[in-house]
C-alpha cells in the first residue's frame, strides 16, 4: 500500500518535473526567437537573411503562434472532454470579426473610444483597445460555444461532429452574405473589414509590421492559454472531463455533472477561439469573410492529433509544425528540392497527398500523436488486445 | 408516484408541449410561405419544385451510401462525397477522352450505358479498398480513430481529383438528349426525366438486394451485432466489404448522373454535396434506406424552393438553410424523420 502511494507520489513528480522542463524549454525558444527577429535578423548578411526569409519569415512564426492558440483551445474540446469539434473555424471567424467590429472604423455611426491607440482618437467607430476586445471575443465565442452546445450536448458524439461541422459552415456564410441583414451591413461581405486598429501597449503603438513584438504578445497569449489548459487539467473540471472522455456513463454514475462539464470545455474552447481570431485579425490586419473554411477546422484537427490529443506541449509542437509545413514549410522544401535536381515539382499541391496520407498513418500505427498523453495511449490501445478474436487478417 | 418522478415527468411533459408548438408555429409559417410563393407565381412554383426534386434524387444516391455504412460500422464515411466526386470525373474522362463522345446520339447512348456499369464498378472497388486497407484495422478503435482516418482518406481522394482534373472546374458537353417540353409554361428537360428513370431501377433494385436477397439478411444481421452475426456463420468482413461496395456503386452512378446533366466537374464537388447528402440521411433517420432517400428528396426541394421562389432567401444563403435543418433536426428529433428511437448500447 505505502509503496503504491510512494509510487504514485513520484510519477506524479516526474509528471510535473517534465511539465516545469517543457516550460523552461518553451520560454528560452521564445526568447531566443524573439532576440533573434529583434536584433539579429535584420544585421545579418544578406545570403542568411535570405535563407531565413524563405524558410521561417517572422510573419510565419506569427501565423503559427495564432494556430498553437486556436489549437489549444481544441485540444480542451477534443483531447481532455474528448468531444468531436468539426466546426472550430465558427470561433475563429467570430473572434475575427469581432476584431473587426469593435477596434475599426467600420461602425460608422458610432462613435466610441475606449483606451483607443492615438492614431485612431479622431477616427468614427468603435475602438476598444487590443487587449478589452481579446477578453470580448473570446466571450463573445464562449456564448456562441454554449449556445450551439447546449442543445446538442446529450447527443451521441457522430451527431455531435456533425452539428458542430454545420455550425462552421454557416458562420463563414452568414458572414459572406453580411453585407446585407435586414438593410444593415453587419461584415462587410466578401470585401472583409480592414484595417484594424494597431494593438498599443501604454503609449506604445505597434505597426502592422512590427513583427517582433506583435511575438511577444501572440507568444504571451500562447503561454496564458497553457497556464490555463495545464491549470484546469489538473483541477476538478479538468479530471471531471478526463472522466467524461473515457467513460461517459461511468463519469454520470460518479456524480459528474455530463451537460454543464461538457459545456464548460465547449466554452473555455471557444474562449481561446476567439482569443486566438483577434490575434488573427491584427496578424493580417483585417478580417475577410473567404479565409474562414472548412479546412481550417480539419487542420486544427489534425495539429491536435498529429501532436498527441491531450497533451498541451504536444499539440503545441504540431501547431508548429503543421502551420509552418502549410504556410513555408512546404513551397520552399519544393523550392530546394527543384533546384538542386533541376526538378519541376510542384510542392504545394501534393499538400492534400501529404495530410491525408499522414492523418491514415497516424490513425493506423500510432494513434496517440507525436508525444503522446500517457492515459489515452492506454485507452486508444486499449481495443487492440481484443482484436485477436475478430475476423480478418491483422 | 414519488415526489422525484412526478417532477420529472412534468419537466418532461413541459418540453413536449414546448416542442410540439414550436414545431407546429414553424409548419404554418413554411405553408404561409409557400401559399404566398405559390399565389404569387405558380409557374415558378412548379419549377423551382421540379429542379430541387432532380437534386434530390441526385442527393439520394448519395445519401444510401452515407446511411448504408453508418447502418453497418456506425462510421460517418467523410470520403463518401469525394467518392462521388472522383467518379464524376472518371465518367468525363470515359465519355469525353476515351470514347470521344461529346454530342448526343445512339452510339453516345450506348457508351453512356456502359459508362453507368464501368462507373459503378470503379466506385465500388474504390470503396470497398478503403475499407480494406484504411477502416477495417480500426473497427474496434474509439471512434474519434475512424473517423479521422475518414478525413484523411478524403484528403487523399481529393488529392487525386486534383491531379486527374485539374485545380479549377471542367465543363464537358453531354450525350444525353438536350431540349425540354411544357405542361404549362413548365418546362421539364429530358435530363431530368432520364435522371429519375435511371435512379427509380436502382433504388428499387437496392432495396431489394438488402430485404431479399440473402446478403442482405446478412447485412442487416451484421449491423444488429456484429458478434451474434459471426458466431451464427455470417462472414463480417465480406459483408461489410458488400455494403461499401453498394455504396459505391451508388455514388458511382450519381457521379456519372451529376457529370451528365450538369456537365461540369472539380476536384472539390464532393465536400458540399457529400454534406449536404449527408443532412439528407441524418434526416431521415440515419441508418434508415427510405429515410435517406426520403429526406434527400426533402432537403433537394427545399433547397429548390429557397433558390428558386419570388420570396425567398436566394441561393447565397442555400448551405445556411440546410444545416439550420439539420442542426434543429439535430436539437429536437435527433433519430430523424423515419428513425426509431434507439437506446444506447452500453
Amino acid at each position: 500500500m505505502t509503496m503504491n502511494i510512494l509510487k504514485r507520489k513520484a510519477k506524479k513528480q516526474k509528471q510535473s518535473a517534465s511539465h516545469k522542463k517543457w516550460t523552461i524549454g518553451f520560454l528560452i525558444a521564445a526568447v531566443v526567437i524573439w532576440i533573434f527577429y529583434t536584433y539579429i535578423m535584420g544585421n545579418l548578411p544578406d545570403g542568411p537573411q535570405t535563407v531565413f526569409q524563405n524558410w521561417l519569415p517572422p510573419t510565419t512564426v506569427n501565423e503559427a503562434m495564432v494556430w498553437v492558440i486556436c489549437a489549444l483551445g481544441l485540444n480542451i474540446v477534443v483531447g481532455y472532454a474528448g468531444l468531436l469539434d468539426l466546426g472550430f473555424v465558427a470561433f475563429w471567424a467570430i473572434g475575427g470579426y469581432s476584431a473587426g467590429w469593435f477596434m475599426s472604423t467600420f461602425f460608422q455611426q458610432a462613435n466610441f473610444h475606449f483606451l483607443s491607440p492615438k492614431d485612431v482618437a479622431k477616427q468614427p467607430g468603435i475602438h476598444l483597445t487590443f487587449w478589452v476586445v481579446l477578453g470580448l471575443g473570446g466571450l463573445i465565442c464562449a456564448m456562441f460555444g454554449i449556445i450551439i452546445g447546449a442543445p446538442t450536448l446529450r447527443l451521441k458524439s457522430d451527431y455531435l461532429a456533425l452539428v458542430t461541422l454545420g455550425f462552421g459552415e454557416i458562420i463563414p456564410q452568414f458572414f459572406t452574405n453580411g453585407e446585407n441583414i435586414g438593410g444593415f451591413n453587419l461584415s462587410n461581405g466578401t470585401k472583409g473589414i480592414s484595417p484594424v486598429d494597431n494593438i498599443s501597449i501604454g503609449p506604445r503603438i505597434l505597426g502592422p509590421f512590427d513583427f517582433s513584438w506583435k511575438f511577444a504578445i501572440f507568444v504571451f497569449l500562447t503561454a496564458v492559454m497553457v497556464f490555463i489548459s495545464l491549470r484546469l487539467r489538473k483541477g476538478r473540471l479538468g479530471r471531471a472531463w478526463l472522466a467524461i472522455r473515457e467513460d461517459e456513463l461511468a463519469a454520470s454514475m460518479m456524480g459528474v455533472p455530463l451537460m454543464s462539464t461538457k459545456l464548460a470545455a465547449y466554452a473555455v474552447g471557444a474562449f481561446s477561439g476567439g482569443v486566438g481570431g483577434v490575434a488573427f485579425a491584427t496578424h493580417v490586419n483585417g478580417v475577410f469573410a473567404d479565409r474562414f473554411n472548412f479546412s481550417i477546422s480539419i487542420i486544427l484537427l489534425a495539429m491536435v492529433v498529429l501532436g498527441g490529443m491531450g497533451n498541451v506541449w504536444g499539440v503545441m509542437v504540431g501547431a508548429l509544425l503543421v502551420a509552418w509545413i502549410n504556410s513555408t514549410g512546404l513551397p520552399a522544401f519544393g523550392d530546394l528540392v527543384n533546384t538542386t535536381f533541376n526538378t519541376n515539382i510542384n510542392f504545394p499541391s501534393y499538400n492534400f497527398l501529404l495530410f491525408g496520407g499522414v492523418l491514415i498513418l497516424m490513425m493506423l500505427f500510432k494513434r496517440e500523436g507525436m508525444i503522446p498523453e500517457s492515459r489515452l495511449k492506454a485507452i486508444l490501445h486499449e481495443a487492440d488486445d481484443t482484436t485477436s478474436n475478430v475476423g480478418g487478417a491483422h | 408516484m414519488s415526489i422525484f418522478t412526478s417532477g420529472y415527468q412534468a419537466r418532461l411533459d413541459r418540453r413536449r408541449f414546448f416542442e410540439r408548438s414550436l414545431s407546429t408555429v414553424a409548419g404554418f409559417g413554411i405553408l404561409f410561405w409557400l401559399g404566398i410563393n405559390f399565389v404569387k407565381s405558380p409557374s415558378q412554383f412548379f419549377q423551382a419544385s421540379l429542379i430541387g426534386l432532380s437534386n434530390g434524387v441526385l442527393y439520394a444516391l448519395i445519401a444510401l451510401g452515407y446511411t448504408l455504412v453508418y447502418g453497418i460500422i456506425e462510421l460517418i464515411n467523410f470520403a463518401h462525397g469525394d467518392l462521388f466526386m472522383l467518379s464524376a470525373v472518371f465518367s468525363a474522362n470515359f465519355i469525353t477522352v476515351w470514347f470521344h463522345k461529346d454530342s448526343s446520339g445512339p452510339a453516345a447512348w450506348g457508351v453512356f450505358l456502359m459508362c453507368l456499369l464501368t462507373v459503378m464498378i470503379f466506385a465500388a472497388t474504390i470503396n470497398v479498398g478503403i475499407e480494406r486497407f484504411a477502416y477495417r484495422r480500426l473497427r474496434r478503435a474509439p471512434k474519434l480513430a475512424p473517423l479521422i482516418t475518414a478525413v484523411g482518406v478524403s484528403f487523399v481522394l481529393q488529392f487525386i481529383g486534383l491531379r486527374w482534373n485539374g485545380s479549377g472546374p471542367k465543363t464537358w458537353n453531354s450525350v444525353l438528349p438536350a431540349g425540354s417540353f411544357h405542361i404549362a409554361s413548365v418546362s421539364i428537360p429530358f435530363t431530368t426525366i432520364l435522371s429519375f428513370a435511371i435512379t427509380a431501377p436502382l433504388l428499387l433494385l437496392m432495396s431489394w438486394i438488402v430485404t431479399r436477397t440473402r446478403q442482405g439478411k446478412a447485412m442487416r444481421a451484421t449491423a444488429q451485432d456484429q458478434d451474434a452475426a459471426r458466431l451464427m456463420g455470417i462472414n463480417v468482413d465480406r459483408t461489410i466489404s458488400f455494403t461499401f461496395a453498394l455504396g459505391g456503386a451508388l455514388a458511382g452512378a450519381a457521379g456519372l448522373l451529376f457529370q451528365q446533366t450538369r456537365g461540369l466537374t472539380s476536384y472539390n464537388l464532393g465536400y458540399q454535396l457529400g454534406l449536404i447528402a449527408f443532412t439528407s440521411a441524418v434526416m431521415g433517420g440515419i441508418g434508415n434506406l427510405q429515410g435517406a432517400v426520403l429526406g434527400a428528396l426533402l432537403i433537394g426541394l427545399v433547397q429548390g424552393l429557397n433558390d428558386g421562389l419570388p420570396i425567398g432567401l436566394g441561393q447565397q444563403w442555400s448551405q445556411t438553410v440546410v444545416f439550420s435543418i439539420l442542426i434543429l433536426l439535430m436539437a429536437f428529433r435527433p433519430t430523424g424523420l423515419l428513425g426509431k428511437a434507439v437506446t444506447e448500447k452500453v
